[in-house]
């Protein structure tokens, strides 16, 4: 024994790939070999396949449906419409914003590419040409897409189901197409300081619509086993157990025989959070035809009618003082929902987290409201990238800091710097009501501008500025800043729920006699990489190595009940549960540990991956011995077996937040921006795997640069989707990419068990203030104060050519 | 629809299936031979998350009918490589956080595959450039870039190690 030397706690450590190792994941064995299991990939016996006929109209009557000539079709099994789910009630369904949503088309359709019918075949091909054979006959009504004219006293009603509700899920309606109207912040208050200041500046900012659009879209393979009487549905589903609890409430199957299972997801974005007709009509069917069910969307059918993000008009008026100091902000959002109010927020929040608007500064007062709107488009709303609304919420704050700086004459660098929240603040309580945990905003910022050198980087800007206005170079030089303060980790239950479910989180661990392990969570990764990183946060926590523990989600008959992932939630709440069903293994462990030294449990101590008696560390019993001391020893009260789960209620939500930069240069005559720097600075608390943050960085700030230069979901005057193919909706590919350059500051958050505060929706947040800030700022000496996102190559030479560049 | 017979050699092997002529390879491979590595994300050729190799050359099996395979090599990300041995490719992505959700790795994986042949020895840019028929929505390319980068400097090197021992 003498000669047996125990390694250092430092070398016990590092086998363990615990917390702060860039551990190579584990999903990418199966990745790299075409062998993930996507939804897709789901083949069962006798499967069948079934897709939408959908309104190439936005507005219409529906006068007849026709279905004769499809289900003559050898191959085609059945065609459902509304008229066949109204018995048994599912012809609508509820929204995750309290509202409700035509399953398949009830009487009339209210946007192009809405579900009409669902035609169950075969195969792909016999279903293409069943829905091809389906004759509907619309008579057309008028459109509303503008959602400042949809509350016009003559505008068409789109939704007659509620036309006469002066009551909606979030408070009084004053007309048809209004949804609600939310408020936060003091009105009068604010009203006053404005009214009073010595400099306000107003400015109405666009978060245009987009879409998350993952490369997979959305589908299920849904299975009714009618022997068994139980329910299997396996599907792109972000939120597994909630849909379980969904498909029960709507379709009266008990819960217990309903079975969710989320296989590999390719991508999610807040795409697949929502319950979507396909998933009921596949159900239904299947409940019909009794086989299995197969239903995958196509692109168009995804950029068309699944799920859209942001589509937020957002009017600022922000007060100062002379010298800058921020005395006021004052907001009034008009949010265009669509024809069903289906964002997914949570139940109490019906613009999300848009109250998060006044970022990173200490603003003394502010007042918001929110006017959701019905349109003739698709329904969605969804958090892409981004937990509720925060997005928009850091973009309107981004561009009115730079509107403000301008009208002050200031450095927007400098007016930041003079408003930021003080590192002393925190726990900060902002205007608009939420708590602030922890946060080094100037540190941060001191840090980038360093980094990238700012001063020089505006002496350069005023080199090329000279350069162009000498006519020397057409092209224009723009630095564009943000600081942002994301608000995630939904949520605390008190006030955060989504239709009743709270947004609590769970892990349950089973260590296995030999010393192994399999942790399984509510939540379920789409590329995050949770597999891995949940492991170093268990390793850590129990001293077994990452490598000896296997992850699992996505189950609903094996995990334990979570509300899934989005919303950059699962390391702020489904982490710290991970880790303190940690802790409790580690009690157990203490006490089997003291039994089997013979001392008091108080005179053992946590060693890395032993516990240890206190004062003779030679003496211990490492996790793997306990493990198996749990299995065969009859310990006086303790149980058997070594097991433990955590249901956690987060105290209050996690506030990542960054320092980014972009540096670019625009050709004015072409509208071609040239990416020259993009630096991201982040502070997500404690860092789990600095290899994965890296890599959720680059690819939200790839998202950012889409949304910021070019991606949109466009209609034109008669509803009609103008961008429902990957030709016309922008995706950048690795040539328009440009390269990132990451860095961090570590402010842990004090109320989570590890510190971390998620990372995964940072990039996107803060990424397109800062792309769509550089395009701004290089046209700033020529007066421009706002133009509206996205800046695509036509948009950017529009607005040199209306700034007289051009002559 | 009349079935018409197809036959091909994928990974190596000899296979045959009767399909309407109308199929697509991408729905063959997948679904009557059950290679589900090539993903289907768009249908119209954009996004090449079914990139697979056909003769030697780069196709998007979603935009080429099963019958235009008659005959034809076609090697998919399930033929590069195997558990115990796997491509460079497989292994620096791997390596380098090439991934993510892991849906357009097999196309992404397949078309680098086919670069690498084509330009053993490339800078950053030409490998931006020769995989932009690929999207991403995950990664922001730049760890992709990275493991092809990695994976060209070790199939190189494995080619001089060969080299020299032949001689």
């Amino acid at each position: 024994m003498d000669d047996v030397k125990i390694p250092s706690s430092e070398e016990r450590k590092s086998a363990l790939s615990g917390l702060g190792t860039s551990r190579k994941r584990v999903e990418d064995a199966r990745f790299t070999q075409g062998k993930g299991n996507y939804v897709d990939d789901i083949k069962l016996k006798g499967m069948l396949f079934g897709d939408f006929v959908r309104s190439p109209v936005a507005h219409a009557r529906v006068k007849n449906i026709d279905t004769s000539a499809a289900l003559a079709l050898p191959g085609v099994h059945a065609v459902l419409t509304a008229a066949d789910l109204e018995p048994l009630g599912l012809h609508w369904m509820p929204t995750l914003a309290g509202d409700k949503q035509m399953v398949l088309a009830d009487g009339k359709v209210l946007f192009q590419g809405q579900e009409v019918a669902f035609v169950v075949g075969d195969d792909r091909y016999a279903v293409a040409d069943g829905v091809s054979l389906v004759e509907v006959e619309y008579d057309e009504l008028p459109v509303v897409t503008d959602p400042f004219k949809a509350e016009l006293k003559d505008a068409p009603i789109l939704r007659e189901d509620i036309a006469d509700q002066k009551e909606g899920a979030h408070g009084a309606r004053r007309h048809p197409n209004h949804i609600f109207t939310w408020e936060a912040g003091e009105k009068e208050e604010t009203n006053k300081v404005l009214d009073e200041a010595e400099v306000v500046a107003d400015e109405m900012v666009y978060y245009h619509r987009t879409h998350p659009c993952p490369l997979e879209t959305c589908g299920c393979v849904a299975s009714m086993d009618k022997v068994n009487g139980k329910l299997t549905v396996w599907g792109t589903f972000q939120a597994p157990h909630a849909v379980r609890t969904v498909a029960s409430l709507i379709s009266s199957i008990p819960e217990h025989n309903i079975r969710i299972i989320s296989p590999d997801i390719g991508g999610g974005f807040g795409n697949k959070v929502g319950v979507y007709p396909g998933y009921i009509c596949s159900i239904v069917a299947s409940i019909v035809t009794g086989v299995p069910i197969k239903w995958v969307e196509d692109r168009m059918d995804n950029l068309m009618a699944t799920a859209f993000a942001r589509d937020y008009w957002m009017h600022g008026k922000i007060s100062a003082t002379k010298d800058g100091k921020i005395t006021g902000l004052w907001c009034h959002t008009t949010a265009d929902h669509g024809a069903f109010d289906a964002c997914a927020d949570p139940t109490k929040f019906p613009a999300g987290f848009m109250n998060i608007c006044t970022g990173s500064y200490d603003i003394p007062v502010a007042y918001l409201a929110v006017d959701g709107v019905y349109t003739n488009k698709a329904p969605g709303g969804v958090a892409y990238r981004c937990s509720f609304r925060v997005t928009e919420a850091s973009y309107f704050i981004e561009r009115m800091i730079e509107v403000l700086a301008s009208k002050l004459g200031m450095d927007s660098a400098e007016l930041r710097s003079k408003n930021f929240i003080k590192k002393e603040q925190f726990p900060y309580t902002s205007a608009l009501g939420w708590e602030y945990d922890s946060g080094d905003y100037h540190q941060a910022w001191e840090k980038a501008m360093t980094s990238v050198n700012y001063k020089q980087l505006r002496e350069d800007q005023k080199k090329q500025l000279q350069l162009f206005k000498e006519g020397k170079s057409r092209k224009l030089m723009g630095i564009g800043l943000s600081h942002f303060t994301e608000i995630v980790g939904a949520g605390p239950v008190k006030n955060c729920d989504i239709l009743g479910l709270g947004m609590f989180d769970a892990c349950e661990i089973r260590i296995h006699p030999t010393g192994s392990a399999i942790a399984r969570l509510g939540t379920i990764s789409q590329g995050q990489g949770h597999a891995t990183t949940f492991a170093q946060i268990l390793a850590s926590e129990i001293g077994i190595p990452a490598s000896d523990i296997t992850l699992e989600e996505g189950d609903t008959d094996t995990a334990p009940y979570g509300l899934g992932t989005y919303g950059s939630r699962s390391t702020p709440v489904a982490g710290a549960a991970t880790a303190m069903a940690g802790r409790k293994i580690r009690a157990k462990a203490q006490m089997i540990a003291a039994y089997l030294l013979e001392v008091h449990d108080d005179d053992v101590e946590w060693d890395v991956d032993r516990f240890s008696v206190k004062g003779a560390p030679e003496k211990f019993k490492t996790m793997k011995e306990i493990a198996f001391a749990s299995y065969n020893q009859a310990i006086p009260g303790v149980e058997p077996g070594l097991e433990a789960v955590s249901y956690y209620d987060p105290p209050n939500m996690t506030y990542p937040n960054g320092a980014y930069v972009v540096v670019m240069e625009i050709d004015v005559d072409t509208g071609v921006s040239d990416i020259k720097k993009v630096y991201a600075l982040d502070d997500c608390g404690t860092r789990i795997n600095p290899m994965i943050i890296e890599g959720q960085v680059h690819g939200g700030l790839t998202e950012a640069l889409a949304i910021s230069m070019g991606q949109e979901i466009a209609y034109d005057e008669q509803g009609n989707v103008m961008t429902g193919t990957l030709m016309d909706f922008f995706i950048p590919t690795a040539w328009e990419t440009p390269t990132y350059e990451t860095d961090y500051t570590e402010t842990p958050s004090p109320h989570h068990p590890i510190g971390a505060k998620g990372v995964g929706e940072s990039p996107n947040v803060g990424g397109v203030s800062a792309f769509s800030n550089a395009v701004h700022d290089a046209f700033k000496p020529f007066g421009l104060t706002q133009a509206h996102m996205p800046h695509d190559h036509w948009r950017v030479w529009k607005i040199a050519k209306d700034l007289g560049l051009h002559n | 629809m009349e079935k018409i017979n197809v036959s091909m050699k994928v990974n190596g092997k000899e296979e045959s299936l009767t399909v309407e002529p109308r199929t697509l390879l991408v729905h063959a491979l997948r679904e009557h031979l059950e290679y589900t590595g090539a993903h289907i994300g768009c249908s119209s050729s954009h996004c090449g998350a079914c990139t697979i190799d056909m003769n030697g050359k780069s196709v998007k099996s979603c935009t080429v009918f099963a019958p235009q395979a008659e005959g034809a090599e076609i090697l998919t990300v399930e033929g590069i490589g195997s558990p115990d041995k796997l491509h460079a490719l497989q292994e620096m992505f791997k390596e380098h956080h090439g991934l993510q959700c892991g849906y357009c790795t097999p196309g992404m994986i397949m078309r680098s595959y086919r670069f690498l042949q084509e330009n053993p020895n490339p800078t950053e840019e030409e490998v931006r450039f020769g995989i932009s028929g690929n999207l991403c929505r995950c990664t922001g390319y730049q760890n992709i870039v990275k493991s092809i980068m990695a994976a060209a400097s070790k199939i190189r090197d494995e080619a001089n190690v060969e080299k020299k021992e032949i001689a």
